[in-house]
């Protein structure tokens, strides 16, 4: 992680940034490989990372993409049902999810925002570690080191520096694994990701940043962070970037690849910024009517990911009855057992609350647990220390 | 026995944790080459290499964030705020990440991170260089809070907050830097006193006092100039300030039944007001007097022309014990 000379391979790179977004392909300024109508388009620079990507994967992504929308729906039900007291959705952002998360390797580490519950898919993680933090019960779903996925960051683009340090870190130990941080379009403002891209850059560390330029931050567009296209931010930092259709998963694959591959090479970090749309509200505390033109949804809903991928399947006489019934039976199955595991998982217990805050003996902290297990000790049910209207 | 500054202590104590670990690295700004500005990372550099001795870009948010991410893959960072008044920045890194993910995460990943801070004021610098904000930390949980106020302390207690499992902010009284003492570099850290344990530095029956940092020194000297006035003090030194050893304070208070607390930090929720409040909570019964508090004011850190009027001094500290013995003080007459 020390210093590279001046004659880091970086500036070689930085104008390659630049090579295959503005290679022919781009559509609206964005690498596109899927159009929006189903039709693939070819493009020489891009193409070469997805050699390997058969019918049997396309059909496999086309799955992914639908089994995380039904996680996503099953999920908003979930609370609006009580079962959950918040859930950030990602409708409309499965391509830009599922084509990263796909190009992972399992040794890779990501360190994401709250609204990657797609990407833990693709880690493999436990169904019902998706809902865990939503329903209260934990502040982590998942052991990190079990899919090599941090806790979820709420403080927006605190992570990226998580992921830069992580890298630091890979480069230490001279692996070839690479750290991959997401984030959003608001994000981008944070001091943190600004630092991080400092960092990473001036460390040449193998670290991705993956923003979702989602066009909303809560109420916020795209346009209040950023007078300029996110991805043209990068060449500040002296990062390479890439813009890409992010409701286009074989675009996104493909970068994504592109810039692991730039990781694991020792040729340092590289932005994405993948051009999505956030279908959904902010999370389901958040109504998007009062600040959002329908109009616009209606725009995106043109462009939506999964029938894209679905069209190009027709194209190729890939989306028969079968494909679709067993499609539409996995992502039942899933949210089954992720509704099952919410609804069944036992709560936690009260004196949980002073578990995990230190890794060794505390007096302070031992002594205010041991005061309070007194206070509980002398209710004869434990819920009634909490009620409301006192037992007394 | 070695005679050695405070400052070399804590360089030969980061030493000896950079040999007997692989996993600790070493960042902050200007702690290769020049080895600080005030040396404590002399040499390390050239000794263990740019990769585990790292000169990192000025943004203290970013040194504590990308430490969190080492800690992540297994390492055990050692971070250098390079002063008190510059740690702001990092603040968020600190309280909502470094403090939080061994909670976040049901235990899951652990942040062995040592935070240094050279803190505290009396060497003429200009703002943001001689601020004590150790009270920020000691309130948050998940934090550990240690100072010391010698070089065999400085020594030990910082190869012990290394190989803690915990995050520990390591505060260093940088006004103490150049004071030399002994340092028994062969004492185990393993074996000695752990660094949350506070210790007796002079006994006495009349007041305990209590200090840490560099107004343990002036304590002690206070110490000194009361026995030629027949009081008797008992100085304790804190070491750890979160948590805070009330073994060690209450079994003192018992003994003397009257507790002075001394720091530079500012009087209005600082640590003074915790000590005064558990001791009350915990000695009530053995109080012959109400706690008193001998503070830095609620104030901005002053220009340096007029610093040593806002941190307590020898006098102001004898001050503090007389009313606590119910001599003639400064506030004789006073209403509450």
């Amino acid at each position: 992680m020390g210093q590279r000379s001046a004659s880091a391979p970086i500036a070689a790179d930085f104008t390659g940034a630049g090579g295959p977004a503005e290679a022919s392909g781009r559509a609206g300024g964005l690498v596109q490989l899927i159009t929006p109508s189903g039709e693939r388009v070819s493009h020489p620079e891009f193409d070469p990372w997805l050699q390997d990507i058969t019918d049997d994967h396309l059909c496999s992504l086309f799955e992914d993409m639908s089994v995380i929308r039904r996680i996503d729906v099953e999920a908003t039900a979930l609370q609006r049902q009580g079962e959950l007291a918040l859930w950030p959705p990602l409708l409309g952002q499965e391509a830009a999810q599922i084509g990263s998360g796909r190009a992972l390797r399992e040794d890779d580490f990501v360190f994401s925002s709250y609204r990657e519950n797609g990407v833990a898919y693709c880690r493999g993680v436990d169904l019902t570690d998706i809902v865990r933090v939503w329903r209260g019960n934990a502040s982590s779903g998942w052991d990190p080191y079990s899919i090599n996925m941090a806790t979820p960051q709420i403080i927006i683009g605190a992570q990226t520096l998580h992921a830069t340090g992580y890298a630091m870190g890979i480069q230490n130990d001279g692996a070839d694994s690479a750290a991959v941080t997401y984030f959003g379009d608001g994000a981008t403002s944070e001091g943190d990701v600004n630092e991080a891209m400092v960092f990473a850059a001036s460390f040449q560390v193998p670290v991705v940043f993956f923003c979702t330029n989602n066009h909303w931050a809560i109420s916020e567009p795209v346009r209040l962070q950023s007078h300029i296209q996110l991805a043209d931010r990068a060449a500040g930092f002296g990062i390479p970037s890439l813009r890409v259709d992010g409701n286009d998963v074989l675009a996104v694959m493909a970068a994504t690849r592109v810039a692991l591959d730039r990781a694991r090479r020792g040729g340092g970090p590289t932005f994405i910024e993948a051009v999505s749309y956030r279908m959904g509200p902010h999370t389901t505390a958040d109504d998007p009517t009062r600040y959002r033109d329908a109009n616009e949804l209606e725009d995106w809903a043109a462009k939506d990911p999964i029938s894209r991928v679905a069209a190009l399947l027709d194209r190729k006489g890939l989306l028969t009855a079968e494909l679709q019934q067993q499609v539409r039976d996995k992502a039942d199955a899933v949210a089954r057992e992720m509704r099952t595991g919410c609804t069944t998982m036992p709560d936690p217990q009260p004196l949980d609350v002073f578990k995990h805050v230190y890794s060794t003996p505390n007096s302070w902290l031992d002594r205010q647990q041991d005061h309070y297990a007194r206070y509980l000790a002398s209710f004869g049910d434990p819920a009634e220390a909490v009620s409301e209207e006192g037992a007394r | 026995m070695t005679q050695m500054t405070f400052a070399r202590a804590i360089n030969a104590g980061l030493r000896k944790s950079l040999e007997n670990d692989p996993k600790v690295v070493l960042l902050g700004e200007d702690i290769g080459a020049l080895g600080g500005v005030f040396r404590v990372t002399d040499g390390l550099q050239k000794d263990f290499g740019t990769h585990r001795v790292v000169d990192t870009p000025l943004a203290e948010s970013a040194i504590v964030g990308t430490a969190v991410g080492l800690a992540y893959r297994g390492y055990r960072p050692v971070v250098e705020i390079q002063f008190d008044g510059f740690i702001y920045p990092a603040f968020d890194q600190i309280v909502s990440q470094v403090a939080k993910l061994h909670y976040r995460t049901r235990g899951a990943v652990k942040m062995p991170i040592t935070i240094r801070v050279p803190f505290g004021g009396g060497i003429g610098s200009p703002e943001h260089h001689s601020e004590s904000p150790e009270a920020y930390f000691t309130h948050t949980s998940g934090l550990r809070v240690v100072t010391v106020s010698n070089p065999q302390d400085a020594h030990t207690v910082i190869q012990q907050a290394i190989s803690c499992d915990d995050p520990v902010l390591y505060f260093e009284p940088k006004r103490r830097y150049h004071d030399k003492g002994e340092v028994d570099e062969a004492l185990d850290p393993r074996a000695a006193v752990p660094m949350d344990q506070a210790r007796v530095v002079t006994d006495g029956t009349d007041v305990t006092l209590v200090a840490y940092g560099p107004l343990v020194k002036t304590a002690r000297d206070a110490a000194v100039a009361a026995a030629d006035e027949g009081i008797s003090i008992e100085v304790i030194d804190l070491r750890s300030l979160a948590p805070v050893d009330y073994g060690t304070v209450v079994a003192s208070v018992r003994k003397t039944g009257r507790l002075v607390v001394t720091h530079e930090a500012g009087q209005s929720g600082g640590l003074g007001a915790e000590v005064a409040a558990s001791i009350t909570e915990r000695c009530f019964y053995y109080l012959e007097a109400a706690p008193v508090r001998v503070t830095g004011f609620d104030i901005p850190y002053p220009y340096s022309k007029l610093e040593m009027h806002h941190l307590p001094g020898l006098d102001r500290i004898l001050d503090g014990v007389d009313r606590a013995l119910g001599r003639p003080n400064s506030l004789s007459g006073l209403e509450g």
